[in-house]
């Protein structure tokens, strides 16, 4: 029977944050913040992914944690105490970088017992707890091999091993780590990942820019741009509601369309045309005045009629994606997109269609925040 | 991979042409003299090796041979891990470290007989600070009568020009290592010590392998400097292998012999550099791995 | 983070740059002071001030010739080097071709070949050729030993800058000189001016090509150093002062550099 290493409640850690950051000493306007204040947390146990474009922060977010830098404002909390001034070490976190970052002199055995030779553990106990982690990552062949020969996703896994092998580590986090490893070995770091979330019952936090990774791999994204967190929600909840204007945009291939729109009393008008809305919107929305509208492709109705809640359009092409359709139609200026599904009829290029843009999957936003 | 294009050749030659004038023409009349005895413009007689043998068997020359390498070691072992020491010591960022870059590199920049003269008043007992400082601390110093003395001084000399190379070099490297393995290591909790034992020192292996290969060559080189500080004495205890070499050729015209040795000189340089370019390729390769600065 | 440390290595890297300047200093010192106070009082700064050793090199047409002719053949050398060595450079850089390796290593050889073996030849070449004792000469003498380094150093730049983007220019329909010299060229500045200080560097330093080619018309300043010595003596005053003139071009020159010098070394390449 393998033993995993026993983790205490005290070992995984609930990370609080409230804080922000400046690079700048006298931070006055929103741009001068890499993190605009914030306030969060990160259950024990839990699996997080921080998604965002470059420069959102998401980096910048992940030091703060681990320790590697310290918010110029607020704390930092693991299970309650105050770690804001604590070293990486002190706070006993685990990173595991963009590329691997290994010790080239070293065997990889050796370069798993590196952490626990410079805590002076006795050699037996550091040996026992080098084949175990080893194991979990299927690194026990590759144990008396130089590390520096070794392909870029064993290399990743030393790194992660390098982390997993103190037995008292309170959260792994991870900056992008898959970004040098080869596609068709990415699925298999992703399971051995969740594999290990599942074993070890980890806190782990994952910055990535993918949001294919990110919805995979995490319980729970945090949606963040230009230094705000702006949507914290499951995958489903990002995808059918999303709080702000980016995450609509952000998550979904291609993201949600967006037409500007101006709801009078109950009538919403686009474009100088008027359409009907549903009775749950006017409710919400009658006095909103200037809104945006957001609507998936995957809601969008493509039929060659008119009908309520829907709006002409020509349709500029049609791309057969393989599983379904995705038909590209400008309504005025404005292009948006529709998925069909293989089996319907598809218009072609020049037609002149009727997108169907109201249903309950709609969103409206004004300044880029959910309104209903 | 790099794609093959032999239409290259032509971005190339520009290069070709002017090093091959500026080398290989002048090589080809080095041969020439070697293996002739010139006796006047009229009269030249092949005389095949006699030339090289002549050479080999010099005793003086053994002698300059010994002097030099002995003192291309000593170079190393000084100024190598003088100036990876410095690189640590150097700030990495900001006008701090471009103010340790112009100062460091100044010592590089001076015209190399000047260096000479520097050093030829800096140690002078009656006017130079070093000798006055070293005579007034009761040490018999002398470096044009004593022969230990004038070693030394050329060494130091040489440190004093040099080892900023080293380095500048050694700081370059540095400043190309990724900044995670440093926080890596701090979270792996490692010493300081530890840092620079598993991630500095074998990233510097590229640097370092260029810093040797260029003080060993430069050094094997030397002729101004001491030529300058105490003109290859007292005797010749301070006489390196160029300044042998010229003495030959230019002194006493022995145009043969000196040809001759020239091509031994350039063989010896010849067969390090290979040996040292064949090691930095092999380490150049190695660290392949490592992807750029992030 | 970042703690003020005075510790071990910010004491041991004062010290070094101490023994570093201490030497140009008494240097300087010296070139302010007559010849009679340097041979008469040791003092540690001039008692009597006095310009006179820098209005003889100024006003002293020996003197002064000498550093324009330096500065004269180094500046060609450095253009001449550069121009030569950026198309040589890409080509290493971006493609493989027959016998590169070769002709690398050749060039690499070259750098390390003791310039005391070219003396007879090159004294006879260039007397053929008429050149003796011109600028040209000594610029064309120095290529041996700039041309090699600056192409080492332009390839790691260059390699250092992706394929893409040429391919995107010839996509954008540039041609090759177009592209070199308006999108490339501009890429890799740091590594130009990295390459400039170095050839500059070698150039300015070297003695024994530039004394043995040049007599009087384009006698460079290292070689009218070495004859200060006269009837009355070493003249030290003026001859300090020489040496301290001839290294202001060098520090003015890194002065100019220094940003691209820390920039090209923070990109990780000398």
């Amino acid at each position: 029977m393998r033993r995993i290493a026993q983790h205490t409640c005290t070992d995984m850690a609930r990370i609080d944050l409230d804080l922000a950051h400046s690079y700048k000493p006298l931070p006055a306007r929103d741009a001068d913040y890499a993190l605009l204040p914030l306030a969060m947390t990160f259950d024990d146990g839990g699996a997080y992914a921080l998604l965002g474009p470059s420069g959102c922060g998401k980096t910048t977010m992940l030091n703060i944690i681990s320790g590697l830098v310290a918010p110029s404002q607020g704390t930092v909390r693991f299970d309650g105490e105050d770690v804001t001034s604590r070293t990486p070490q002190q706070r006993n976190i685990a990173q595991v970088f963009q590329f691997p970052v290994i010790y080239d002199t070293m065997t990889v055995a050796e370069n798993l017992a590196f952490p626990l030779r410079n805590r002076r553990m006795p050699a037996e106990r550091i040996g026992q707890r080098v084949g175990v982690v080893a194991e979990m990552l299927e690194l026990t062949a590759q144990l008396p091999q130089r590390a520096a020969g070794l392909s870029a996703d064993v290399k990743q896994k030393i790194s992660l091993g390098r982390g997993l092998v103190r037995n008292d580590v309170s959260a792994v986090l991870f900056d992008e780590p898959l970004t040098v490893i080869d596609p068709h070995l990415k699925w298999q770091l992703r399971r051995k990942l969740k594999q290990i979330h599942r074993e070890l019952k980890l806190t782990l936090i994952y910055v990535t820019h993918d949001q294919v990774e990110a919805l995979t791999f995490a319980d729970q994204v945090i949606v963040m741009t230009h230094g705000r967190a702006v949507q914290t929600g499951s995958a489903d909840q990002l995808f059918e509601r999303p709080q702000h204007t980016f995450v609509g945009h952000f998550i979904g291939s291609p993201g949600m369309n967006f037409l500007d729109a101006e709801i009078q009393g109950d009538r919403l008008r686009i474009d100088g045309v008027d359409l009907q809305m549903t009775a749950d919107s006017i409710a919400a929305l009658s006095q909103a005045g200037r809104v945006t509208l957001g609507v998936r492709p995957e809601y969008v109705t493509v039929s060659d009629s008119a009908r309520p809640g829907a709006m002409s359009a020509q349709v500029v092409k049609a791309q057969d994606i393989g599983t379904h359709w995705m038909v590209t139609g400008k309504i005025g200026e404005r292009v948006v997109r529709a998925r069909v599904s293989s089996g319907a009829a598809v218009p072609g290029a020049g037609d002149t269609v009727w997108l169907g843009l109201l249903g309950p999957h709609t969103c409206f936003y004004k300044d880029d925040r959910l309104l209903a | 991979m790099k794609p093959v294009n032999h239409k290259a050749w032509l971005l190339i030659l520009p290069v070709v042409v002017c090093v091959a004038f500026s080398a290989i023409l002048p090589l080809m009349t080095v041969v020439n003299y070697s293996v002739q005895d010139i006796i006047s413009p009229e009269r030249r007689v092949f005389v095949g090796t006699e030339w090289f043998k002549m050479v080999m068997r010099d005793g003086e020359l053994h002698d300059a041979l010994l002097r030099q390498i002995t003192f291309s070691i000593a170079v190393l072992v000084v100024e190598v891990p003088l100036g990876i020491m410095l690189a640590l010591s150097m700030p990495p960022s900001g006008w701090k470290a471009s103010a340790v870059l112009v100062l460091l590199a100044m010592s590089l920049l001076i015209p190399w007989n000047v260096v000479g003269t520097i050093w030829q008043i800096f140690g002078r007992t009656d006017i130079g600070l070093f000798g006055a400082a070293l005579a007034r601390l009761g040490f018999d110093y002398n470096y044009t009568g004593s022969a230990t003395d004038a070693w030394l001084t050329v060494l130091l000399m040489d440190v004093w020009h040099w080892t900023s190379l080293v380095a500048l070099l050694c700081y370059a490297g540095l400043r190309a290592i990724p900044n995670a393995y440093y926080q890596a290591a701090q979270i792996d909790g490692a010493s300081r010590f530890a840092v620079f034992r598993y991630i500095e020192l074998p990233k510097l292996r590229g640097v370092l392998m260029i810093a040797v290969l260029l003080r060993f060559m430069d050094s094997f080189m030397i002729y101004t400097e001491p030529f300058v500080l105490t003109g290859g004495g007292p005797g010749n205890s301070t006489t390196f292998l160029s300044q042998y070499l010229t003495q030959k050729a230019v002194g006493q015209f022995d145009v043969g012999p000196a040809a001759a040795f020239s091509l031994i000189y350039f063989l010896i340089i010849l067969l390090m550099c290979f040996i040292l370019y064949n090691w930095m390729q092999r380490v150049g390769t190695s660290d392949a791995s490592t992807p750029p600065n992030g | 983070m970042a703690k003020s440390r005075i510790d071990v290595r910010t004491v041991f890297l004062v010290a070094y740059l101490v023994f570093s300047i201490l030497p140009i200093y008494w240097m300087v010192n010296m070139s302010f002071k007559t010849n009679d106070e340097i041979l008469g009082v040791f003092s540690l700064w001039p008692r009597r001030f006095t310009w006179a050793n820098y209005a003889t090199i100024f006003t002293d047409v020996s003197w002064y010739s000498g550093y324009i002719n330096s500065m004269i053949y180094v500046a060609m050398n450095t253009v001449m080097s550069i121009a030569v060595a950026l198309p040589a450079a890409y080509a290493f850089s971006r493609y493989r071709f027959l016998g590169d390796k070769h002709v690398f290593f050749w060039l690499l050889t070259n750098r390390m070949t003791p310039p005391a073996i070219f003396l007879l030849p090159f004294f006879q070449l260039y007397t053929t050729l008429g050149l003796m004792d011109t600028h040209v000469a000594v610029a064309l003498a120095h290529l041996v030993f700039n041309v090699p380094l600056a192409v080492w150093i332009l390839e790691g730049f260059m390699s250092g800058v992706p394929r893409e983007i040429d391919e995107t220019a010839y996509i954008d329909g540039y041609s090759f000189p177009r592209f070199f010299l308006t999108i490339f060229v501009p890429l890799i500045k740091a590594g130009i001016g990295v390459t400039a200080f170095f050839c500059f560097m070698f150039s300015w330093v070297e003695l024994l090509m530039a004394r043995t080619l040049t007599s009087v018309n384009a006698k460079p300043i290292v070689a009218t150093m070495t004859r200060t010595v006269s009837a009355a003596g070493m003249d030290w005053g003026t001859l300090a002062a020489a040496g301290v003139l001839t290294i202001l071009p060098g520090a003015i020159v890194i002065w100019f550099v220094r940003h691209y010098i820390a920039k090209g070394f923070a990109m990780g390449r000398v």
